[in-house]
């Protein structure tokens, strides 16, 4: 690391305290600030935020692993969310979510060779009645089949 | 005749069915109408939905796609007469679905401007938190929220009157009051719903609980996965502060009161009290030995009471019509209304509310309109991960909070999940269990360790490599999970296994002595064949393959090579012929 990016990361770490706020009780806000900001939770970033808190860097991994948003790896261009809510998954969410899985080579967490996507499932939408349903990006689709989600994931792949 | 709004329900699942194409397209029109919008008004099955207001009422028209939004703008301009097509409230399906419901948390969602405090106004909205300030003692209030029978919507049932005569009784001060809005059930989007069509009313509700409690600072605690949700609610907030409604002297009184939204970060064991408060204290959300009660020591150790977002969006209309208005609806010891998420295999998908001690069977197939599949139903999942699995024998089973506890579910938050006999109970055990397992924030050993051999006992199941004494093997340790766990999530987490044990023993036995998946779901279990006497040779199937397993002459009965076979299902998906079998 250099010094460059010593002071880089400590300036942004002001800028995202500055943001939330310092007290105890922001640690879940200022992790969401990092997370929007990069896709992800940087070593870095949030070993210069506990400085800037005055907190262990301890107390906010602990916080960062028990919750299921956060994630510690850059995300590609394009996040898929497959929804295995219930009715989801009465609906046949894991014959869509296989469909993805072996067209992009990934499975969930991973990120594709070419950076383009990154797979992973959420408990539940709460758009069942559209079940099954897949979110990308801000999008949702749903009523789905493996024929139907080939078709989107090609459109995204061609630059949608 | 003059058409004066076109208003667009774009709530999360409207707007994913494509409301926001259709609003795209009305206001690129020139309509000579103002073009408005609202949230969900429950008929998922019709979304995206369109309402055309005029002299003589609102009309609402359902399925809306590009081509019919054209027609709807071609006679809004002209002022010709609206469509004939499309009227799903007039229709015969609209009428069934909604004849038996009864609306009071969701009163006004898909009515009004859920982005208008004027239009909250103007249904009568914030009159209940007045007639409190004017002329109730917050003792009062208390005692009417008692007398109204409301019981906790999230879950539990416990009494609200009770439960906020505790806050009211605490010593310290300030007292926090807290909604929970963390709808972690998979099946359920009923608080998602009420949020986005109503945020008010919840503000509302949480406001006349401030005054009752003495509570003076509030948190929504809504999860990250719902943004137009907290969107809403900061909008809200923000009208009613400016109102003076919210915040210090409000209407100019030495009530104060300030609420702000907290976002959750994904883990469903924050729907439990003491987890959401230590979430809210920004640690990990791991549950606390009770006593001492929230009400006692909750948030920073100061007094909290936590209520659910239907709960309090059921107050501001008991506050305003009176208790006996709410608990004329009531079947045994549960009064008023529940809001179900009815999801699922039956025609109409939606959001109902029904007024307690309507059927199972009511709901499923008179307002649900039955199976969607036109194959048997099978059971209903009520509850979610707590919940369990009620059988079609028992579907005459009334709704209120006794008769379902008596059938091993629970009424839960209000997921409802319809199946048909296409759907395998051994795998929805093992599909909630994998839930739960997952979400279990390791304090409690049995939870931890106990929910993951349950989960490895139902997979072996599931693969067909399930051996004798695994079903009393399960029976065993779900006892152990629910007496050793310290919170609902371990305590409940046995419920979907012992449900399914109970009313579907057949399907565990099926599958560990005969290694058969009946309803033809798990993989290991079950094969693919084509059936000759139904092949007719179109080759769609064997297009359609991903693996490109099947193969056969144009106009020759096809076969499926078994090694390469995975089992996917879509060439049985694809065959419009019934040609491909399961055995």
């Amino acid at each position: 690391m250099s010094c460059a990016d010593c002071s880089n990361a400590a300036k942004e770490a002001r800028e995202v305290v500055a943001a939330v706020g310092s007290e105890p009780e922001k640690v879940i806000p200022l992790l969401q600030e990092i997370q929007k900001r990069h896709g992800y939770l940087s070593q870095e970033l949030i070993e210069t935020v506990a400085e800037e808190i005055n907190l262990p860097v301890s107390r906010l991994y602990g916080v960062a692993t028990f919750y299921s948003q956060f994630r510690f790896h850059p995300i590609g261009k394009h996040l898929i969310k497959v929804c295995k809510g219930t009715a989801c998954h009465v609906a046949g969410a894991e014959k869509v979510y296989s469909i993805i899985s072996e067209d992009l080579g990934v499975v969930e967490g991973e990120t594709t060779e070419d950076g383009l996507f990154t797979l992973e499932s959420v408990a539940c939408l709460g758009c069942c009645s559209l079940a099954p349903v897949v979110m990308i990006d801000d999008n949702i689709y749903g009523k789905l089949s493996p024929a139907k989600m080939g078709k989107i994931l090609k459109e995204y792949a061609d630059g949608k | 005749m003059g058409n004066n709004r076109v208003i667009v329900g774009m709530g999360s699942c409207g707007i994913a069915a494509g409301a926001k194409a259709v609003y795209e397209q009305l206001e690129k029109a020139d309509l000579g109408a103002e073009l408005c919008i609202t949230s969900c008004v429950g008929m998922c099955y019709a979304e995206p939905i369109v309402e055309v207001e005029n002299a003589s009422g609102r009309i609402m028209f359902g399925n809306v796609d590009s081509r019919f939004a054209e027609v709807l703008i071609q006679s809004v301009k002209s002022g010709s007469e609206l469509p004939d097509e499309n009227r799903i409230k007039e229709d015969e399906t609209g009428k069934k679905y909604l004849d038996r419901q009864v609306k009071i948390a969701l009163k006004n969602c898909g009515v009004i401007n859920p982005e208008s405090i004027d239009e909250y106004l103007a249904v009568g909205g914030y009159e209940g938190i007045k007639k409190c300030i004017n002329s109730s003692t917050p003792e009062e209030v208390i005692e009417i929220v008692k007398t109204s029978g409301l019981r906790g919507r999230g879950g539990a049932g416990f009494t609200t009157g009770v439960k906020w005569s505790f806050l009211a009784g605490a010593k310290n001060n300030p007292k926090y009051l807290v909604c929970n809005a963390d709808e972690g059930d998979p099946g359920a989007f009923m608080d998602r719903a009420v949020l986005e069509g109503d945020p008010h009313a919840v503000i509302e509700g949480m406001l006349t609980a401030a005054y009752a409690t003495g509570a003076s600072l509030g948190y929504v605690y809504c999860r990250a996965e719902y943004p137009l949700a907290i969107k809403r609610l900061i909008i809200a907030i923000k009208e009613a502060s400016e109102r003076n409604l919210l915040g210090d002297n409000i209407q100019g009184t030495d009530f104060s009161f300030n609420l702000k939204v907290k976002e959750g970060a994904g883990a469903f064991v924050c729907g439990e009290e003491t987890a959401l408060m230590a979430s809210i204290e920004g640690r990990r959300g791991m549950p606390a030995l009770r006593p001492p009660f929230p009400a006692e020591a909750g948030i920073n150790k100061l007094p909290t009471n936590i209520n659910n977002v239907e709960t309090y969006a059921n107050v501001p209309f008991i506050m305003r019509e009176g208790p006996e208005a709410f608990n004329k609806y009531s079947f045994g010891k549960s009064v008023g209304t529940k809001v179900f998420a009815l999801a699922g295999k039956v025609k109409r998908v939606g959001l109902v509310e029904v007024p307690m001690g309507l059927t199972l069977r009511e709901v499923i197939e008179e307002i649900g309109g039955g199976s969607s599949s036109d194959r048997p139903l099978k059971a209903v999942q009520m509850g979610g991960p707590a919940g369990g699995c009620i059988p079609e024998s028992l579907f005459d089973t009334p709704i209120d909070y006794d008769s379902i506890n008596a059938t091993g579910a629970i009424m839960g938050s209000g997921g409802m999940v319809v199946m048909d006999d296409q759907t395998c109970m051994v795998d929805v055990a093992r599909y909630f269990l994998n839930f739960t397992q997952k979400e279990s924030c390791g304090k409690c050993t049995f939870c931890r360790i106990g929910t993951k051999r349950m989960l490895e006992i139902l997979t072996r199941i599931t693969e067909g490599k399930g051996v004798e004494n695994d079903i009393s093997l399960l029976e065993e340790l779900a006892g152990h999970v629910s007496k050793t766990s310290l919170c609902g999530l371990g305590q409940l987490a046995p419920n979907p296994v012992l449900t399914t044990l109970k009313y579907f023993r057949e399907e565990y036995e099926a599958h560990i002595k005969d290694k058969k998946c009946p309803a033809g779901v798990c993989k290991p279990l079950i094969k693919f064949t084509v059936n000759p006497d139904n092949c007719i040779g179109c080759t769609a199937c064997a297009k359609a393959c991903p693996t490109k397993c099947i193969s056969g002459e144009r106009k020759e009965v096809h076969f499926i090579d078994q090694e390469k076979c995975v089992k996917c299902g879509i060439c049985r998906d694809t065959c419009k012929f019934d040609a491909i079998d399961i055995d």
